[in-house]
């Protein structure tokens, strides 16, 4: 070793090897420098996040309220103060749930096929489609759903919902293939040595062991389609109505794409209401995601998967 | 077996084989849909329409080139920036780190990734561009002035530098959870092998897990580039809308998704709405493109992302 060719024609001595001298310092120095560099790097991401969050709350909290939560939407145009975010909150609800009507079903049903059922290559075939369908852009998604049904029959939440459910169905289905393929082998084997029916043991053993992940995919998906803009600016607008409007055919409000409105009109008022609505939905989607982490790792070490 | 369990087996297969084919189908319809709504204006300007400038839709003059450039210039600059601190991250979550922390420090970089893109624009706006605009861009400027990209400070912050970091804050959690997850899979004698050889740890890094993750690192980068390049929103948000293509980073732009997200609503006209739509096909290209890249170079290399 180089590192030792300083101590050459020296006496041996204990307190000298010890401490690294020369090349051999030179590159635990090199070594230490890039280590804390990529500490450094995780460090700017947490403070990011961190700076986000505080950057949202000082500038949202003071917005909330009861009556902010549940009042009517602001007047178009930022002019008139007050309003709230009752109807976008519900209209977020109402989409998301029929995004979640959609995407579950056929979500758990293609993980269910491809763990199950597929051949190695329609596997492949399928596993591709999903992960196109992933990676797809969520404005094209957007586009997509305009050519398809608002221009044929108008904008509207279950539009929206459709858009949305694309969104989740990949996020659904890749999950739950993976807690499908979590679930012990011993089970299945277990069943079959009982001669019990494949679709019995699908149903009633492998679907319950992996449902703690699936249930928790979902979760993250609402959570990720609550916050989508792109696709419901282009199929659910535009919303006429400060009012509670939640009938599924007709336009119904939802956050962020009102957090865009409000943007544009640029009025201070109309600004002080975007963060409060922005403050809330980034607190929600945040608050959901964190619990559904901790739950779903609680109960997988309940079982001591 | 009797024969309700034999109908039952076969119902549940072509349910879940439903599931998996709806997947595929809607897949097939987005790419339909979105050439067919697109042949209008390709009819009228064929594949020129990528790199022509014009673009007056109050006069019929239509180009996608400021647009392409936007989009591949944020797509490129962000996926460099956020390779080298998504990378840093990973090994830092992976191999660095005592477990404890990554526990913690882990689930917080992914909790940037699920900050809805309206909220981080609506951030940008307000604290990243004016932090651009007062103290980023006279520094470079200064420091890095002889490249031509870091031009003159200008008197707005929404630039394509403002949404070359907004991008980078939302590729960042990406890279740095697929390069994690891949480091882990670097087997454990390796990289002992190399540390008992009198390797530092960064030496061991460089000489052993960069290498044998290479292609996983690639798709990574891959992958995050079809997310930046999708997004539409944030980048709306910062970019400044201007159909340009300027060579300083530090004026304003546009990119395919966000001049769809901005414009697509209200249309001057019906090759107005096919123009937008000819500009979702050439997104979908890039993004159909790099989805099977990474894919394709994951999966060659015996990695899976």
């Amino acid at each position: 070793m180089s590192a030792l060719g300083n101590t050459s024609g020296m006496v041996p001595n204990p307190m000298h090897t010890l401490k690294p001298s020369g090349n051999l310092r030179r590159r635990q120095l090199t070594s230490r420098l890039f280590v804390s560099l990529t500490l450094a790097a995780a460090g700017l991401a947490v403070a990011v996040l961190l700076i986000l969050v505080y950057y949202a709350a000082k500038n949202g909290a003071s917005q909330l309220s009861f009556s902010f939560l549940t009042a009517q939407l602001p007047a178009p145009g930022g002019i008139v103060p007050g309003g709230g975010m009752g109807p976008a909150l519900a209209g977020t609800a109402e989409v998301i749930l029929i995004a979640t009507i959609i995407a579950l079903p056929v979500g758990v049903l293609t993980a269910i096929y491809l763990s199950e059922f597929a051949s190695r290559r329609i596997g492949r075939v399928l596993t591709t489609a999903l992960e196109q369908m992933a990676g797809l852009p969520t404005i094209i998604v957007g586009v997509f759903i305009f050519g398809l049904i608002v221009q044929r029959a108008g904008p509207s939440a279950i539009a929206a919902g459709i858009a949305l459910a694309i969104v989740e169905v990949p996020l659904i289905a890749r999950a739950s293939i993976e807690s499908l393929r979590r679930v012990p082998g011993t089970l299945r084997e277990a069943a079959d040595a009982l001669g019990v029916a494949r679709w019995r043991t699908i149903l009633g053993v492998i679907l319950p062991t992996a449902a703690n992940g699936i249930i928790t995919a979902t979760i993250l998906a609402v959570a990720r389609a609550a916050g989508e803009t792109a696709p419901v600016l282009l199929t659910d607008q535009p919303v006429v109505s400060q009012a509670y409007q939640l009938d599924p055919r007709h336009t119904v409000a939802t956050v962020p794409v009102e957090i865009l409105q409000l943007l544009l009109s640029g009025t201070t008022s109309a600004v002080d209401k975007a963060w409060g609505m922005a403050f809330v939905l980034m607190g929600l989607i945040l608050l959901v995601n964190i619990g559904a982490r901790v739950w779903l790792r609680r109960s997988e070490r309940k079982r001591g998967v | 077996m009797d024969k309700v369990d034999r109908r039952a087996n076969g119902a549940l297969k072509w349910l879940a084989l439903g599931g998996g084919a709806l997947v595929f189908l809607v897949l097939l319809a987005i790419v339909y849909q979105i050439l067919s709504g697109a042949s209008g204006a390709f009819d009228k300007f064929g594949l020129a329409f990528i790199f022509h400038k014009n673009w007056v839709p109050a006069s019929n003059q239509y180009g996608a080139w400021t647009f392409v450039y936007g989009t591949l210039v944020t797509g490129v600059g962000s996926v460099l920036i956020s390779t080298v601190l998504g990378v840093s991250i990973g090994l830092f979550l992976s191999l660095m780190a005592p477990r404890r922390v990554a526990a913690i420090i882990g689930p917080l970089v992914e909790m940037l990734a699920a900050i809805p893109s309206v909220i981080i624009g609506l951030i940008g706006i307000y604290l990243i561009c004016p932090f651009i605009k007062t103290d980023i861009e006279p520094w470079v400027h200064s420091a890095f002035g002889w490249i031509p990209i870091f031009g003159a400070p200008q008197p707005v912050g929404n630039s394509i530098f403002a949404a070359i970091l907004v991008l980078t804050i939302m590729v960042v959690p990406i890279i740095a959870a697929l390069t994690r997850d891949l480091f882990l899979t670097v087997p454990g004698e390796l990289r002992d092998g190399a540390e008992a050889l009198g390797a530092t740890r960064w030496e061991m890094i460089r000489g052993v897990v960069i290498p044998t993750t290479q292609s996983g690192i690639v798709a990574a980068a891959v992958l995050g580039f079809g997310r930046a390049v999708g997004e539409a929103i944030a980048v709306a948000q910062v970019i400044g809308g201007v159909p340009a293509d300027p060579l300083n980073l530090f004026k304003g732009g546009y990119t395919g998704a966000s001049v769809i997200a901005n414009t697509f609503t209200s249309p001057v006209s019906n090759l107005n709405t096919s123009v937008l739509f000819y500009i979702a096909a050439i997104l979908l290209v890039i993004s159909i493109g790099s989805n099977l890249a990474a894919q394709r170079i994951s999966r060659s290399f015996g990695h899976a992302l």
